[in-house]
């Protein structure tokens, strides 16, 4: 069954002029995880905001745990969880305080409602803070603190807007265990991410999107091979090159991408690992011994760029200057 | 229905919630209207011959009263400003509330945060020589007006919070108009003195009939007042009730249609 289906999803804004979706249509598979991988601005954030009920499309329509979102979007905000890119909480209260009022407003008791904040904190590793206002939390506890404010009443479809954004590689690595156990649970996830390592990481397929379209999708796997098989790399001296990219021709029967830069030679081969033997035994005759040798599986970074003919992403803000330098090549 | 009334209480609990958590907030938003009271009783109060009974401090009160009151526009839009900024408002939108919770709850809110300024204000105001002689029914009454008052001007900053949906600009934007509107007035001095347009400005002020009102029930005579001898300067307390009727029929069917559409 599918628990999220968009179908041509149009919004614009600034009448018409800006188009935040353009067509854009997904499924996911109940109790899966799909990764929304864009640049900013491709309209992730908006794809969320309309399955989740915060924004109306100008076309299109979208189904949520089999219910319209544009018709009942009351029962649909009944079954979702939403944690959104910017932890949206009360600073001024407590993460005790946040997770009862979430509670109340989700229609638990008072006491089912203490009950669900001691257990999420429990769960999140937070009752040490419990007491504490949320400005005095860290990053990644905050972000901790806002996913479980999503999942008060044990959600069916659950939506992450970048859940890791602006993080530390630390707080990354907890969110993601957090995401993990939650995926285990048998949620139904829609996540979206510019971190194209984190999708790979986290969801079982992966849209691709890049100004409101999907252009691609397909498991991580799937993405690569859509890019092209295995490459193989080799690295030589400089007076080598024009031998070792002569040999490596005859195997991969293509003329070879030379970087004489970094002396490294590569091309596209069919039968990976025979290819490689071929191409040492070779270079062993030619008394070559290259400094590197290998094959290599297109990462989803060229992926990206082959898809989207341009890198990832380019994110200016300083305050989420931390995660460029940390995850950035 | 049911449901809807425990949304919105959950909602102003939390903004009671926020008094408890960080009561600065509270002192601070109690020590300037205090700070004021001092200001125009030592200031003021030397300079304008008010020539009723007890002097300028009984005039000035329910001035300052109202002006504190009106400003609760102010503390709604840019606290509805802070929680859209942080996407909180977002949140509320994806959980199953009634889609007036929010709002009804913020506004509820800070006219609770009100009752306490209001008792600090006139216990303050007693120790400098306030003295309402209207009996404790009126005086009672008195309050109530002013509560209802600043209830009536916090869905204009509902408005306000949800449209500018930044905090800073919020601040700046209540500030640039409410001060002028507690200014053209009879709140603290009588409105004779200003040019002839200005005074028919300040005539019909809603902030004018509530301070005319509001002496009136606090048992003081209104000699700031009533220069044109126009209706609303005549009928303060009618004239007040219908701007608050008035004020909350336009501003609450709009704010809570804001809410329902606003977007990030």
């Amino acid at each position: 069954m599918k628990s999220i289906i968009a179908q041509d999803l149009v919004k614009t804004y600034d009448k018409g002029t800006v188009k935040a979706l353009d067509g854009l249509s997904l499924e996911v598979e109940e109790g899966t995880v799909l990764g929304l991988l864009g640049p900013n601005g491709a309209g992730k954030t908006t794809t969320v905001r309309v399955l989740a009920t915060l924004l109306t499309p100008d076309s299109g329509s979208a189904t949520v745990a089999g219910i319209d979102v544009l018709k009942h979007p009351d029962e649909v905000r009944k079954v979702i969880g939403l944690s959104g890119q910017y932890a949206a909480l009360d600073e001024t209260l407590t993460g005790w305080d946040n997770l009862t009022m979430f509670g109340r407003l989700y229609h638990l008791n008072s006491a089912a409602s203490k009950k669900r904040a001691e257990e999420l904190l429990e769960k999140f590793s937070l009752t040490d803070a419990a007491k504490r206002p949320i400005r005095t939390y860290s990053g990644g506890m905050r972000r901790r603190l806002d996913l479980a404010a999503s999942l008060i009443v044990k959600p069916k479809v659950l939506f992450l807007d970048e859940p890791t954004t602006g993080l530390d590689p630390r707080g990354r690595m907890e969110m993601w265990g957090v995401i993990d156990e939650l995926v285990k649970g048998g949620v139904t996830l829609l996540l979206t991410t510019q971190y194209l390592e984190e999708a790979d990481h986290l969801a079982d397929s992966i849209a691709v999107i890049d100004t409101g379209k999907v252009i691609a999708r397909g498991t991580a796997d799937e993405l690569k091979n859509q890019v092209g098989g295995e490459r193989l790399e080799i690295t030589v001296e400089v007076d080598q090159i024009a031998e070792a990219t002569r040999l490596v021709e005859q195997v991969a029967g293509t003329t070879p991408t030379v970087d004489a830069g970094i002396r490294k030679i590569s091309a596209p081969v069919s039968n990976g690992s025979a290819s490689l033997i071929q191409v040492l035994r070779l270079l062993d005759d030619a008394k070559i011994h290259p400094l590197d040798i290998g094959l290599k599986r297109p990462s989803l970074d060229d992926v990206f760029i082959s898809l989207t003919g341009h890198v990832a992403e380019v994110v200016t803000e300083e305050v989420v200057g931390g995660k460029n330098a940390s995850k950035r090549k | 229905m049911l449901q809807s009334v425990s949304d919105f209480l959950v909602i102003t609990k939390r903004q009671l919630l926020q008094m408890i958590r960080i009561p600065e907030v509270l002192i601070f938003a109690t020590i300037q209207p205090a700070m004021f009271v001092l200001l125009f009783r030592y200031v003021f109060g030397g300079a304008i011959d008010s020539g009723v009974d007890g002097g300028y401090v009984q005039l000035l009160m329910p001035g300052i009263f109202v002006q504190t009151v009106a400003f609760t526009l102010a503390a709604t839009a840019v606290g509805l400003a802070a929680d859209m900024q942080k996407g909180l408002i977002d949140r509320f939108r994806s959980l199953p509330i009634s889609r007036s919770a929010v709002v009804i709850g913020r506004t509820v809110g800070d006219t609770l945060q009100n009752v306490v300024t209001l008792v600090v204000m006139g216990l303050v105001g007693f120790l400098v020589g306030w003295r309402p002689s209207s009996g404790p029914v009126k005086i009672f009454l008195g309050f109530l007006f002013l509560l209802a008052f600043g209830y009536s001007m916090s869905w204009i900053g509902v408005l306000i919070g949800l449209s500018v949906r930044e905090e800073r600009v919020a601040q700046n934007l209540v500030f640039m108009t409410v001060f002028p509107l507690t200014f053209l007035s009879n709140a603290f001095a009588p409105t004779t003195g200003m040019p002839k347009i200005l005074q028919y400005f300040a005539e019909w002020n809603p902030v004018s009939t509530m301070v005319a009102a509001c002496r009136e029930l606090f048992g003081t005579e209104n000699i700031f007042g009533a220069t044109a001898n126009s209706w609303p300067s005549q009928n303060p307390i009618l004239m007040s009730l219908i701007y608050m009727v008035l004020l909350v029929a336009i501003f609450a069917p709009i704010s809570v249609r804001k809410y329902v559409r606003v977007s990030k």
